[in-house]
């Protein structure tokens, strides 16, 4: 197959919330740029965030970005990097006016700032009382944002290469990165996109779950070719199963709905999260809630004539304020679970929701390794921001609002980065090595090839039914050790998927395939990461790990106060330490504590 | 919901294999959860790999899906399957070059909405803080915002099939009534300059079939509306 290259300061993969901030970085300094997006822009998943993005703005109640970073330490049930989070939540004022500088319609206050409301785990003064942190236009936040980056993009003429998927990461003998491989929908064809700096901004994998509120392009590209070539995964165990998705169907329900007072209840209509987080409540963070609501259900109080659901009431507010501030929520409602929330309460379930771990980083978005005794050393040309990155500012469990705050700031940051480091000189177009696109193209060869192979989709459907089985809100030793048997053997499957249609034109069946490859990479990173981790810690618990005086809430800081690197080849694993310093001098480290609500 | 079988009647077209567009009858067995065509689009592909269409976030916010479906274009993953009349119609979004079975060329739509200039637009220097603006003059861009630029109504609208290189359709046209109508944009005239030719702007007709299609909900015609008041003011 004869392969074009085409060479750029720099390469962006993915045309969501990271990737476009980064992009406006990288455009705005006058680098010349490719985005390449598997999709539209606007059609990325930043799109469906509802809530809110967190910034101390302190609009409506008093606060600063110390609370921010306790919050967000604690949330992370102490696996965050502190010298990340600390710079996330200072840099939050800033890139939120940005966006509002940029066109965000925001709602307002009545004097005419952005509105914010509370949000789970966000607290004032250490956790006394829920703040109002979650700057928000209405319930359509990652939509108003989406567009509003999109829209700078447009003013800044950045290049977009629409409809591309990227497939596999150059890398050189030196283990430099020298761009990627992708793939035009349109044409088939495949191209070198040959670049001094590469950032991967390809979102999360919550698709190798069966009931997940992701879309249908959630399957984690940049992850699975960084760990193909030889990047390792960092925290993979961790994933936030959201309290709020639709029963059956998915879909996502803000927090934001508790966050405007919204009430979860039983079937008996008792509001259960009084007896879990007494202070915070409802509005505890998200690992707590799922795993009360999990909890509930499986000791029979669950609602509906199977008892596999409880209820998110908002019938008590006035409709007012359900069309004001919750309007997507009823549409939502009203497609999705057939009831109209001012009527009756939503049938929610613990839904899949967000990766915390992902590509190792640092907080200027470059990608870090160990390598010579150093377990953080950069590598050099790439960079990595968004859902797929770790840098790590959510650790063990992400906060609501700052997975938006994290893919601006450190957007932002990966293209400040790269700017400094092109300006520089540090960045340099190496040669590409022989055959840069030769793994890629065995990929696809491959796939024309395959006969008597089994379907993408069959293939897909066992991966995503073995996880949600198997590594789930709650884990049993047993099960996670069987998990990882079957994910081996459906890892070997997945080398053997045949497709039926070889047309070169817009060929879903092949994209559907390299997809499941990138998937595939970040279930086993997933299962394995997970068997190895024998205590529990935010959202990953453990029934054998459970709350003792010297292991509050099964925690074992003595032995597993340290991030997971599971690298593909092998399925090796290792380990680094957290860094619990940090940046500045602004600020004291946050100390360990037990975490309650 | 219990399991069905569903008929089908959809628009083939592989330009790698075919000669020329067909119609496929088929038909799927659903599972009681398949509620949406987009659940049912989805068993269609597992059986069958080569049925082509886009689809993304399935609770209509990101645009992919749009298509024309018993003759009505809207999006299939906020369509209930068991509100239509089978076989069910499917076809690629009217007026647009087709790449292949349901999937169109989206260019001439993205070029009439980057016509536009959809970005705010505010010279003065940024300050500290975000720019101020009353809840009454954030609720005027209401109904204007939300638009995921799916296309189904430039693509109902019997004007932009005629000229869809001249007249900027519905949606381009809601996204520039969008920053005319934010208080802190100030290129209203640049922008009014921009659409006062015959064709930009004055060749919607009010037939209103955006209104009648629009997944959101949302009145690209009002908005039009909007635009000549502004127009007719500015000329006074």
């Amino acid at each position: 197959m004869n392969v074009a290259k085409r060479t750029f300061d720099a390469v962006i993969v993915g045309a969501g919330g990271a990737g476009l901030r980064a992009a406006l970085q990288l455009s705005e300094a006058g680098l010349k740029t490719a985005v390449l997006t598997k999709v539209f822009p606007t059609r990325s998943h930043t799109v469906a965030a509802q809530g809110g993005v967190a910034a101390s703005l302190g609009n409506s109640t008093e606060d600063n970005w110390h609370w921010h970073m306790y919050d967000t330490v604690k949330g992370s049930d102490w696996l965050g990097d502190q010298d990340a989070i600390e710079f996330m939540c200072k840099k939050a004022n800033e890139v939120v006016v940005e966006l509002e500088h940029y066109g965000m319609p925001f709602d307002r206050t009545d004097n005419g700032k952005i509105y914010q409301r509370p949000f789970g785990g966000h607290s004032m003064n250490y956790g006394q009382a829920p703040v109002m942190r979650s700057c928000a236009a209405a319930d359509r936040t990652g939509h108003a944002m989406l567009h509003a980056l999109y829209q700078r993009n447009v003013r800044a003429n950045t290049q977009f290469f629409v409809e591309w998927m990227a497939l596999d990461l150059i890398r050189d003998a030196d283990g430099d990165v020298l761009g990627v491989t992708a793939m035009e929908m349109e044409t088939g064809e495949v191209s070198i996109f040959h670049a001094k700096a590469t950032i991967f901004a390809t979102g999360g994998a919550g698709r190798i779950y069966y009931s997940s509120t992701n879309a249908f392009i959630n399957t984690g590209d940049g992850v699975g070719m960084a760990a193909r070539a030889g990047i390792p995964l960092e925290d993979m165990e961790f994933w936030q199963f959201h309290p709020t998705g639709v029963a059956g169907a998915g879909v996502l329900i803000t927090e934001g709905v508790r966050g405007e007072g919204g009430i979860l209840r039983n079937a008996s209509g008792e509001r259960f999260m009084e007896r879990y987080a007494p202070n915070l409540k409802d509005l505890a963070s998200r690992d707590v809630v799922s795993r009360a609501m999990t909890t509930e259900i499986n000791e029979g109080r669950g609602a509906g004539p199977d008892k596999d659901h409880v209820l998110l009431d908002i019938t008590h507010l006035s409709p007012e304020t359900i069309m004001k501030r919750l309007p997507g929520i009823r549409e939502i409602a009203i497609q999705f679970a057939g009831v109209d929330p001012i009527k009756a309460p939503i049938p929610v379930v613990p839904t899949c929701h967000y990766q915390m771990g992902g590509i190792p980083t640092n907080y200027k978005g470059q990608v870090v390794v160990p390598k010579d005794g150093n377990s953080n050393a950069p590598v050099q040309g790439f960079y990595a921001a968004g859902e797929c990155a770790c840098a790590s500012v959510h650790g063990a469990n992400r906060l609501g609002t700052n997975s938006l705050l994290d893919l601006l700031v450190f957007g932002k940051s990966a293209g400040e980065t790269v700017v400094e480091d092109f300006k520089s000189g540090q960045l340099k177009l190496k040669p590409l090595p022989e055959g840069a696109a030769d793994a890629s193209l065995a990929r696809l060869a491959r796939l024309d090839s395959q006969t008597k192979g089994e379907s993408v989709f069959d293939v897909g459907m066992e991966m995503r039914r073995t996880m949600q089985k198997h590594a789930g809100v709650f884990r049993f030793d047993q099960l996670l050790k069987e998990g990882v048997q079957k994910m081996g053997e459906i890892a070997e499957r997945a080398k053997r998927t045949e497709i039926k249609d070889k047309s070169k034109v817009w060929n879903v069946a092949r994209m559907e395939a390299l997809e499941l490859d990138n998937l595939i990479e970040v279930a086993r990173a997933t299962i394995v990461s997970a068997e190895a981790r024998k205590e529990s810690r935010g959202a990953h618990v453990r029934d054998d790990a459970p709350d003792t005086p010297e292991n509050p809430n099964g925690r074992d800081d003595a032995n597993w106060l340290k991030h997971t690197l599971w690298y593909s080849e092998g399925n090796r694993l290792d380990y680094k330490p957290v860094n619990l310093k940090p940046l500045s001098d602004d600020v004291e480290p946050i100390a360990l504590a037990k975490r309650t609500y | 919901m219990t399991k069905r079988t569903v008929q089908f009647k959809i628009y083939r077209y592989d330009p790698d294999k075919d000669e020329k567009p067909y119609m496929q009858d088929i038909s799927v067995e659903l599972e009681a959860s398949d509620k949406k065509l987009l659940d049912a689009l989805v068993r269609l592909r597992a059986k069958d790999d080569s049925m082509s269409f886009r689809r993304s976030c399935r609770e209509g916010v990101c645009g992919s899906d749009a298509m024309n479906i018993n003759g009505k274009n809207g999006l299939a993953c906020l369509t209930d399957i068991d509100s239509l009349q089978q076989p069910i119609t499917l076809r690629p979004l009217p007026g647009l070059p087709v790449i292949r079975d349901l999937i169109v060329d989206m260019t001439q739509f993205f070029k009439q909405y980057h016509s536009i200039k959809p970005y705010l637009v505010n010279n003065d220097p940024p300050p500290e803080r975000e720019r101020l603006q009353t809840p009454e003059d954030r609720e005027e861009l209401n109904g204007l915002y939300e638009c995921i630029l799916c296309a189904c109504c430039s693509t109902s609208c019997p004007s932009f099939w005629w000229n869809p290189d001249k007249f900027v359709g519905p949606a381009g046209l809601l996204a520039a009534y969008r920053f005319l109508a934010d208080t802190r944009d100030q290129d209203t005239n640049a922008r009014l300059d921009n659409l006062e030719d015959p064709y930009r702007l004055f060749r919607c007709h009010s037939i209103m079939n955006c209104v009648d299609v629009c997944p959101k909900g949302l009145n690209p015609t009002r908005a039009i509306g909007k635009i000549k008041d502004m127009m007719v003011r500015r000329a006074i």
